[in-house]
């Protein structure tokens, strides 16, 4: 604990970022290693290079998706905070909320919901139309299936959750559709302390 | 009452089964000149050893099976020869006509009988339906078993049957734990693996240290009387064979529970896992015992420990070897699809079989077989097969489950097996729930740090109370050697009390408990196909996000699993024509498959109920998925297909049943056919018959055809009510026996003749669709309110002027629903071109839905067809010849022959859906054979494309494709006239000639 607590210092506003996001300490410390492991430039920021450089994200369909969402509209670089509150979301839910907490905390059900929405919805237009919908599809099932699949399942699942008949998923849309699943347990990973 | 009821049934059920078993010592003087019963003598020695009951009463007990006819013929017991000397006293010797061979029938019969009354007893208890929901089956069923062993004991005085651990151990468990293995939801295991790994492991050693020491202070302390001679050592092998959790007794009472998923998966889990930990205890106590409690060294722990690895890990490999050679045997059964089950159910087995050879933990082997092959087989094998897997496995293992319990009833009920301890007994009991209760706590505490999703505490309490008992401990404590541990009989009356206390009092109460606690319960609730895409996401966005974070999360290791079977597993053990198929897309053709159940499940009205379960149905893009929903129903049969759902889904038989019976008039019509067409072959399910079926269907359409046709001419005006009379008609005739060459001339109506047969060998060609084709044919009525208003004045308006038909389509289409594809794209289309035009589309769709409309109401016929009849009638004469193309015309000539061809090339643009379909038929019956996912792609590609269609208005059927398909409006209304025979050939008949 000793040595976390001298590490926190070059940690910048780390009570803050604790205060915000939930992440002990010992989590933060963890994080900032990683983040200082992935910034090999030293700039105190990572670039869009910087994540590729994590080998297994080209392996996964919608790395690239997820690699976006980390940096917000038009910024081309991501600094620690920004990176621990991207994290934060896949934090699971506090069982006894600390004081203090914000009042609609990343690992909120809604906003769990909100960045799996936005990996789909690339144009930041708040809803997931047809097109943006196949584009996921066909990147997470690859050549296994053919065109027409991949549209008639788009399709399926846009008529599914599509109340209001726009040919596209809202925002709340998705909300209600994924209503019955438990995203605390679908949307959450163990951060070790 | 019922209850009252069912147990006097129950009795009377028993006692015959005790009269037809019992070939005791007291019965056969009695029995033996009436029924026939031969004297106990020669019943016993073919008494099976290995297999089950009886056990051999007298010193004659060793050939057993082996005495075979012969060796019972000729050297027959005393009995026996009494027998035969009757006999010969009344033939005078030679020759008997008829003989009595008990003995030679005996083991199979005995055990045919056990089969057949554990069976009864499961249908009379579930008579009460109020009954069986407060009673757990398994409590029944032991009850069942008091009451069998009362009456074979009294009988006979003397037990004859227990349950014998060769044959339990055997037989009756691996049924149960294949289909525990191989229907284990793995994703749902290996997510909780680490909780059921430290349950299953340190739980029970922990159950099974602190009991057996516990026990033995107890007996230090004088609570255990000292006639139990037993050291620490017997206690530490009781502890061990005691405290293990028993899946059998888990599967039987949680199943009756539902508890949520994951409460489930730990219970059954760690029971099933925790084989490994009983094996080696019980293994290392015996052997200590055996070598005397001072022998043991210090290595020999150390051995134990190491035996541990070996057992449990030496189990789980041999299980995953025989999963891949399974999975990859399943690749090359294409050509002998009829067999496929039967690999499935050998190499589990033997997995199971290999691990006991060896003795490493067979539980272990099997269930991971299960677990490992399944995901492979199931994509290898045909439909068919998996159904048959699945029914395969679920009878058996239900049946072993209720014998296990009827035998547990029953050995309770044998005296000499006895010793009872109020002390041990009463000791044993409380120590087993006090530490299952504190291990569970404790590990939770600890498995809580770790677990993303903690276990409260209702879990825990479930959990400890859920720790149930059962047979495994039964027959472990049955194997020990009376010799050595001294207090055998003893452990052996607590182990019954204990498992009938879990079983009975746990089980009975733990649903009250659940309830009052509420635990939170499992949904049956399948999931969206919205939730299986966002679902596949979160796994990728997490395990991106574990890797950004640089955590190796549980998800980090899932994904690189995930790649490791996609790059090699994959392409090792599944089909090339599998292997492209993707999971998500199973999902989506499963969901299709549950809809398309639940509209016909959801009674009558199909429009309505498509409306409520497919919300925006109507919006145009979802044609092709609802084409695909009916094509796969049509195509598997829909039996098939409810079959499969039947088993978790209640409301599948339901349906089914309801299918059945309303289309008996359907069977009727096809019955001729049907005769023919089920022919016997061993090896070769319908497949490769087809060529032949469709000629004889097409023979007899045409011949039906022919006759309703001529009928149609008489009785045009009465179209009404001639019609169900008609559809008489068309049965009979369907059956006679006329050469079909007059129906060639006759009919000289090529484009009609063509059209149908084409269609209604597409329907056919798969004997299986018979019934959905016979469905259509006859329930025309599928009018909904909401369609009729538009249907009607279509189908006046149609006749008059071609071009005003926008809405006659819907009639055609959703009254018959193969006919209603038909008018679609405009004439000389080629059938390539037309796949693409949305039009078809919403053919799909209207067939799709009247198809199912049909189904679910078939009875309401004849009211929809009459304007449409009369308007057609109108039009008779007039229709336009030129609408017919060209190229109709020659095919008439080949029809007979040509079927196939001709249809497709003259009516291209009439048949067009139908080839599409067909072409789909065509695949099934490749599947048939067996390939049931190899057709998918195809399928899929034929299949238009979603989102381009025009939008069709919602209830969606016909104003835009009406408008669309204008030019076609003849033909179309005169394809979609109502029944086969009816209007239709009429009036074409004259645009012929």
């Amino acid at each position: 604990m000793g040595s976390s607590s001298s590490n926190m210092n070059h940690i910048p506003d780390a009570e803050e970022l604790m205060q915000e996001t939930g992440f002990s300490s010992a989590h933060l410390l963890r994080l900032y290693e990683r983040f200082e492991f992935l910034d090999r430039e030293k700039r105190g920021e990572l670039t869009p290079d910087d994540f590729e450089a994590v080998g297994r994200l080209a392996l996964n369909p919608i790395g690239g998706r997820i690699i976006g969402a980390f940096f917000s509209q038009g910024q081309e670089t991501v600094d620690f905070a920004s990176f621990v509150r991207i994290l934060a979301h896949f934090r699971p839910a506090d069982t006894n909320r600390r004081d203090g907490a914000p009042q609609d905390p990343a690992n909120s059900r809604t906003r769990k919901l909100k960045f799996a929405f936005q990996l789909y919805d690339q144009d930041g237009d708040g809803m997931i139309s047809r097109v943006e919908l196949l584009q996921v599809l066909r990147a997470m099932m690859g050549i296994q299936v053919t065109e027409e699949q991949l549209q008639s399942i788009a399709e399926r699942a846009i008529q599914e959750a599509d109340l209001d008949r726009d040919d596209a998923i809202s925002f709340d849309e998705f909300k209600k559709s994924l209503e019955k699943v438990n995203i605390d347990h679908k949307m959450s990973i163990l951060f070790l302390r | 009452m019922l209850p009252l009821g069912v147990m006097l049934l129950l009795l009377l059920t028993a006692a015959a089964a005790a009269a037809a078993d019992v070939t005791g010592t007291g019965a056969p003087p009695l029995l033996e000149p009436g029924l026939g019963f031969s004297s106990p003598v020669p019943a016993s020695p073919s008494a099976p050893p290995l297999l089950l009951l009886p056990r051999p009463q007298a010193d004659h007990g060793a050939p057993g099976v082996a005495l075979a006819r012969s060796a019972a013929e000729e050297s027959p017991g005393p009995g026996v020869e009494v027998e035969e000397g009757e006999h010969h006293h009344h033939h005078g010797g030679g020759y008997k006509i008829v003989q009595w061979e008990w003995s030679y029938v005996q083991t199979p019969y005995i055990i045919a009988i056990w089969l057949l009354l554990a069976s009864v007893a499961k249908i009379l208890f579930h008579f009460s339906q109020r009954f069986t929901t407060v009673v757990p089956e398994s409590c029944m069923l032991i009850l069942l078993g008091l009451v069998l062993g009362g009456v074979v004991l009294i009988a006979n005085k003397k037990q004859l049957y227990q349950l014998e651990p060769a044959l339990f151990f055997l037989f009756l468990l691996p049924t149960i734990v294949g289909d525990a293995g191989y229907f284990m939801p793995a994703r749902l295991f290996f997510d909780n693996l680490g909780a059921i790994l430290t349950y299953a492991v340190v739980g029970t050693l922990w159950n099974a240290f602190c009991t057996g020491f516990c026990l033995y202070a107890a007996k230090l302390l004088g609570v255990i009387d000292e006639r139990v001679q037993a050291e620490l050592l017997d206690f530490l092998l009781f502890g061990a064979l005691i405290s293990a959790v028993d899946p059998v007794a888990v599967l039987a009472v949680f199943e009756e529970v539902h508890v949520n998923d994951t409460l489930f998966i730990i219970v059954f889990g760690e029971s099933l896992v925790n084989d490994a930990v009983t094996v080696v205890l019980y293994k290392v106590y015996i052997s200590f015992v055996e070598v005397g409690a001072e022998n043991v060294q210090t290595v020999d722990y150390f051995k134990g420990v190491a035996s541990f690895l070996v057992v449990s890990i030496g189990g789980t490999m041999v299980g995953l070897v025989f999963a891949v050679i399974l999975g990859f045997i399943t690749r090359f059964t294409k050509k002998v699809r009829i067999i496929e089950p039967l690999f499935v159910f050998l190499l589990v087995y033997l997995a199971y079989l290999t691990a006991e050879l060896f003795s490493l933990s067979a539980i272990l082997s099997m269930t991971f077989c299960g677990i490992g092959a399944n995901k492979y087989v199931e994509a290898n094998i045909s439909q068919k097969s998996r159904t048959t897997v699945k029914y395969t496995m679920k009878t058996l293992a239900s049946i072993a489950e209720t014998i296990i319990f009827i035998f547990l009833g029953i050995s309770a009920v044998d005296k000499s097996k006895w010793a009872w301890d109020t002390g041990l007994v009463s000791c044993t009991l409380i120590f087993i729930l006090i530490f299952r209760a504190m291990g569970v706590i404790g590990q939770t505490w600890v498995l809580n740090r770790f677990r993303l999703v903690p276990l409260d505490k209702l879990d825990q309490v479930v959990m400890s109370y859920g720790g149930l008992r059962g047979a495994v401990a039964f027959a472990l404590v049955v194997l020990l050697d009376g010799n050595q541990v001294k207090a055998k009989d003893y452990f052996v009356a607590t182990t019954i009390v204990v498992v009938f206390f879990t079983v009975m009092f746990q089980g009975l109460t733990i649903k009250p408990l659940v309830k009052w606690l509420k635990v939170p319960r499992s949904t049956s609730r399948k999931p969206t196909i919205n939730e299986e895409i966002h679902e596949r996401a979160f796994d990728h966005i997490l395990t991106a996000v574990e890797d950004i974070a640089g955590l190796q999360g549980y998800h980090h290791w899932r994904d690189k699993w995930e790649q490791f079977d996609k790059n090699y597993l994959s392409k090792l053990l599944l089909r090339k024509s599998v292997y492209r198929k993707s999971e998500l897309w199973e999902a989506y053709q499963k969901i299709n498959i549950r809809d398309a159940i639940n509209v016909i499940d959801q009674g009558g009205n199909v429009l309505t109920s498509a409306r409520l379960s497919l919300p925006s149905m109507a919006s145009r893009a979802s044609f092709p998925e609802v084409t695909n929903v009916t094509n796969y129903l049509r195509e598997n049969g829909s039996g098939v297909c409810l079959d499969l759902q039947a088993i978790d889904n209640v409301p599948g038989a339901k349906v089914e049943e309801d299918t059945e019976t309303h289309h008996v008039l359907a069977e009727n019509l096809y019955k001729p056919r049907r005769r023919y067409q089920s022919h016997y072959s061993r090896h070769f399910m319908p497949l490769g018959e087809k060529e032949r079926q469709d000629r004889e269907v097409f023979q007899r359409n045409m011949k039906s055809r022919m006759e309703t046709f001529k009928s149609s001419r008489h009785k045009r005006h009465k179209k009404e009510r001639s019609l169900k009379k008609r559809r008489g008609s068309d049965v009979k005739e369907d059956g006679s026996d006329k050469p079909r060459r007059n129906v060639s001339w006759q009919d000289k109506n090529p484009v009609v003749v063509p059209v149908e047969s084409e269609e209604e060998k597409g329907d056919h060609s798969d004997p299986e669709k018979e019934e959905d084709v016979g469905i259509t044919f006859v329930a025309r009525k599928p009018e909904t309110p909401k369609q009729r208003p538009q249907s009607v004045p279509a189908a006046l308006d149609g006749p008059q002027s071609p071009a005003s038909g926008p809405a006659s389509p819907p009639i055609g289409d959703s009254h018959l629903p193969w006919k209603g594809s038909v008018g679609s794209p405009p004439p000389c289309v080629s059938v390539e071109a037309t796949k693409i035009i949305p039009v078809d589309l919403q053919q799909a769709w209207n067939q799709s839905i009247s198809s199912l409309e049909s189904i679910s109401s078939p009875t309401a016929l004849p009211e929809p067809f009459h304007p449409r009849v009369s308007a057609l009638a109108r039009l008779g004469g007039t229709r336009p010849a030129s609408y017919t193309p060209p190229g109709s015309t020659p095919p008439g000539s080949t029809v007979g022959s040509n079927s196939s061809i001709g249809p497709q090339v003259s009516q291209g643009p009439l048949r067009f859906p139908e080839k599409k379909k067909k072409k789909e038929e065509d695949d099934e019956e490749e599947e048939d054979g067996g390939a049931a996912q190899e057709m998918q792609p195809l399928m899929s590609s034929l299949r238009p494309p979603g989102p381009l269609p025009p939008p069709p208005p919602p209830p969606g059927f016909a104003p835009g494709s009406a408008r669309r398909r204008n030019p076609c409006v003849y033909l179309r209304s005169l394809v979609s006239a109502p029944p086969p025979g009816s209007g239709e050939p009429h009036s074409r008949g004259p645009t012929q000639l």
